[in-house]
């Protein structure tokens, strides 16, 4: 009897062992999108149910204080084994420690769109499984109202067209703005939709090169160029500064307020429902080229990680063209592979927003790729809406480059060569 | 020579001081107002509202959907329910903890006792900001000792949001000043009959300190309700989660403002109902002590 026991406490023991999955937890910045969620947790689940070795646990997240949460639980010790990150914030937490390279397959990303992959150090520390993208947005009918051409990907407007487009909606007193730059969401939507105007002048916001230095880079020719032409945008009166109404915002463009909208495709789908002959037109180049802002939210491993085999196993599981093209048909985000894209309702050739799988392919371009990057979006954001307000340009700028100059100094140069 | 003050002129003051009174009633009801009516309105005609005074009229298409769109995102009973929670406890033990700590301070004399007593009063300037890191640090790190054996830390926990938040200067400073003003013959004629000091503190202090104790639970609950950062940083589970940081479910990249009245509207029924209940003792509290709330 008590041989028969221990055989049997014996064999529950290997049995349960062999039986038994290693927990991999995961924390998402998509609490509160519901759609999200379940996309998530569709992927999660096959994943589960695929192999033996590994169960995905996740944690969801506000996405507005998801940030703050990761960053108290690396002083915490508290990391996940997944965590999902933000492209551009991704460099100053693989440098600050939290992350650690991934080791997946990388004949898998092989087609995926620039803005999905996060580098850092000549590694690669997250992917994505969608990118975002913006776009002027306007009316086929107000290009005929107006006599405009309508600019393509190969032939954009240029600066001057661009000003053109918006004298002849200012003139013709149809509309309370020409155009609408969503200045009253003071976040990261500054340096994602700004930046790209900047570059198009030929400035940028630090040295794309060292990223050591903002000297030049933002307060140079080019970038008092863009700073003086953003400041007329507003003094003008060609579009509404900080102070706009959220309400206006969101409504202004479907109302017929705004002749153009510079907005993100997020905003796309609901846009289409109430306006029939919305179009999305490509960014214009203001002398050095054309470019819209890059990188969303991507996955990545934590450095403390007790098993990143298992984490890698699931993040390679994930980016599976099946699962792209789902996330796209429910949050309307661009697809990272161009099969993927061709598998969804919007972006397949055709497409209603097929226009914005092109614009990230050919004008996506990342924002900085250093640690600093953080905190030199927000320097880079108050600069903006000081200009605006009508504070002077240069000294604006130079300001700003000096507080970027600081934080690089006062961290080393965050670890560029 | 006295003035007379005609009726007309008494009539004027009257209607002066009634507008005055009004449209300082109004900077605070109307916010109120707002939040109520936009909860039942869909989102496109909330935005249009704005612009005109139909922002605070049930005017309109008036709708459910924001509140059953609000459920639909978020635990909302569960957030609810842990703020009550964790506030409720909290409230309640900072309401014995910090009036024992007073009443040691004002009728027991002990060496040390005016320093003690300047040091935790001096907390009262430090804010909560700078001490936010290191307390996390600690608490992520503490053992306890519970039900399901020994726990390395406290972090995602009820206990990590009630205990660091028992104690504070400015409870302990209420219940100072107020036992301070009792009469001290009441306490000299307990101690002559021989009362122990926990018998005057439970059958003759605490009796005829009702005011106090609804000021200090009134200021406390809206701390402890009103938490964002510490239950942010130190609690990464859903099923802990208080109403503040659960908001931050409602703001999407295409924010629905309708769901987010909703959500105020209902986080806002407990905070009422808790003022409601204590606000005659809490008025009187403030009409005795100039406590500004």
């Amino acid at each position: 009897m008590k041989r028969l026991l221990m055989t049997s406490a014996a064999l529950t023991a290997f049995g349960g062992a062999a039986m038994a999955q290693t927990e991999i937890s995961m924390w998402y910045h998509g609490a509160g999108n519901q759609v999200e969620s379940d996309i998530l947790n569709g992927i999660v689940s096959d994943f589960n149910e695929s192999q033996s070795d590994w169960t995905v646990t996740v944690e969801s997240f506000p996405q507005a204080s998801y940030n703050d949460s990761v960053v108290a639980a690396a002083l915490a010790g508290n990391l996940p084994c997944i965590m999902d990150v933000d492209g551009p914030v991704m460099p100053n937490w693989a440098w600050s420690g939290y992350m650690q390279p991934l080791s997946i397959d990388e004949g898998l990303i092989e087609d995926f769109l620039p803005g999905t992959l996060g580098m850092w150090d000549g590694e690669l520390y997250s992917v994505g499984l969608w990118d975002a993208a913006v776009a002027l947005y306007a009316r086929e009918s107000t290009l005929e109202e107006l006599g405009l051409r309508r600019p393509t990907l190969e032939e954009p407007w240029t600066g001057e067209e661009f000003m053109a487009a918006l004298d002849a909606a200012r003139d013709s007193g149809n509309y309370e703005y020409a155009l609408d730059l969503g200045m009253n969401d003071q976040g990261e939507w500054y340096p994602y939709a700004f930046l790209p105007f900047l570059w198009s002048h030929g400035g940028s916001l630090v040295d794309r090169e060292t990223y050591a230095s903002a000297e030049g880079a933002l307060n140079g020719e080019a970038g008092i160029e863009f700073g003086e032409w953003w400041q007329m945008l507003f003094e003008e009166g060609y579009a509404p500064g900080t102070s706009e109404d959220p309400a206006d915002q969101t409504r202004g463009f479907i109302e017929g307020d705004f002749a153009f909208q510079w907005n993100g495709n997020w905003r796309a789908v609901a846009t289409m429902e109430e306006v029939d002959d919305v179009i999305f037109l490509p960014a214009p180049d203001f002398g050095a080229g054309n470019f819209i802002g890059g990188g969303s939210w991507q996955f990545g491993v934590s450095a403390s990680c007790p098993n990143p085999e298992g984490a890698n196993a699931f993040i390679e599981f994930a980016l599976q063209d099946e699962y792209l093209a789902a996330f796209s048909d429910g949050i309307g985000l661009i697809p990272a592979t161009s099969s993927a894209a061709a598998m969804t309702e919007n972006y397949a050739e055709g497409g209603p927003l097929a226009v914005f799988f092109d614009l990230s392919n050919d004008q996506a371009r990342l924002r900085p790729v250093t640690p600093g990057y953080v905190v030199q979006s927000e320097i880079f954001t108050k600069a903006m809406a000081d200009i605006a307000n009508g504070a002077d340009v240069i000294d604006t700028l130079d300001a700003a480059v000096d507080e970027i100059e600081s934080d690089i100094e006062a961290n080393q140069g965050y670890g560029h060569e | 020579m006295m003035a007379v003050l005609a009726p007309e002129n008494h009539g004027l003051r009257l209607a002066v001081r009634y507008l005055v009174l009004i449209l300082v009633a109004a900077i605070f009801v109307l916010p109120l107002l707002f939040m109520v009516m936009s909860s039942f309105k869909p989102d496109a005609q909330l935005l249009n509202d704005t612009s005109s005074l139909r922002a605070f009229l049930p005017v309109g298409d008036l709708t459910l959907e924001n509140y059953r769109e609000a459920f639909d995102r978020a635990p909302v009973r569960l957030f609810v329910l842990n703020s009550v929670l964790v506030t409720g406890v909290t409230v309640l033990l900072a309401l014995i903890v910090c009036s024992l700590a007073a009443f040691a301070f004002v009728y027991m004399n002990w060496r040390g006792r005016d320093v003690v007593l300047s040091i935790i009063l001096a907390t009262l300037i430090v804010p909560f900001e700078t001490i936010a890191i290191p307390l996390l640090l600690i608490v992520s790190k503490l053992p306890w000792i519970g039900l399901d054996g020994i726990e390395t830390t406290w972090l995602n926990t009820y206990r990590v949001q009630i205990i660091p938040w028992i104690a504070d200067g400015l409870t302990v400073f209420l219940f100072v000043q107020y036992f301070k003003d009792l009469p001290g013959e009441l306490i000299e004629a307990a101690r002559v009959e021989g009362a122990s000091w926990v018998q005057i503190y439970w059958r003759v202090v605490m009796p005829l300190a009702g005011p106090v104790i609804a000021t200090a639970a009134i200021l406390k609950f809206l701390l402890m309700y009103n938490q964002y950062l510490w239950p942010l940083i130190v609690v990464q589970q859903e099923q802990y989660r208080p109403v503040m940081v659960g908001l931050q479910y409602f703001f999407q990249l295409d924010t629905a403002w309708g769901e987010i009245m909703a959500y105020l509207t209902m986080i806002t029924v407990p905070v009422l109902a808790f003022y409601l209940v204590l606000q005659r003792a809490f008025i009187a509290s403030i009409a005795s002590q100039g406590v500004k709330g």
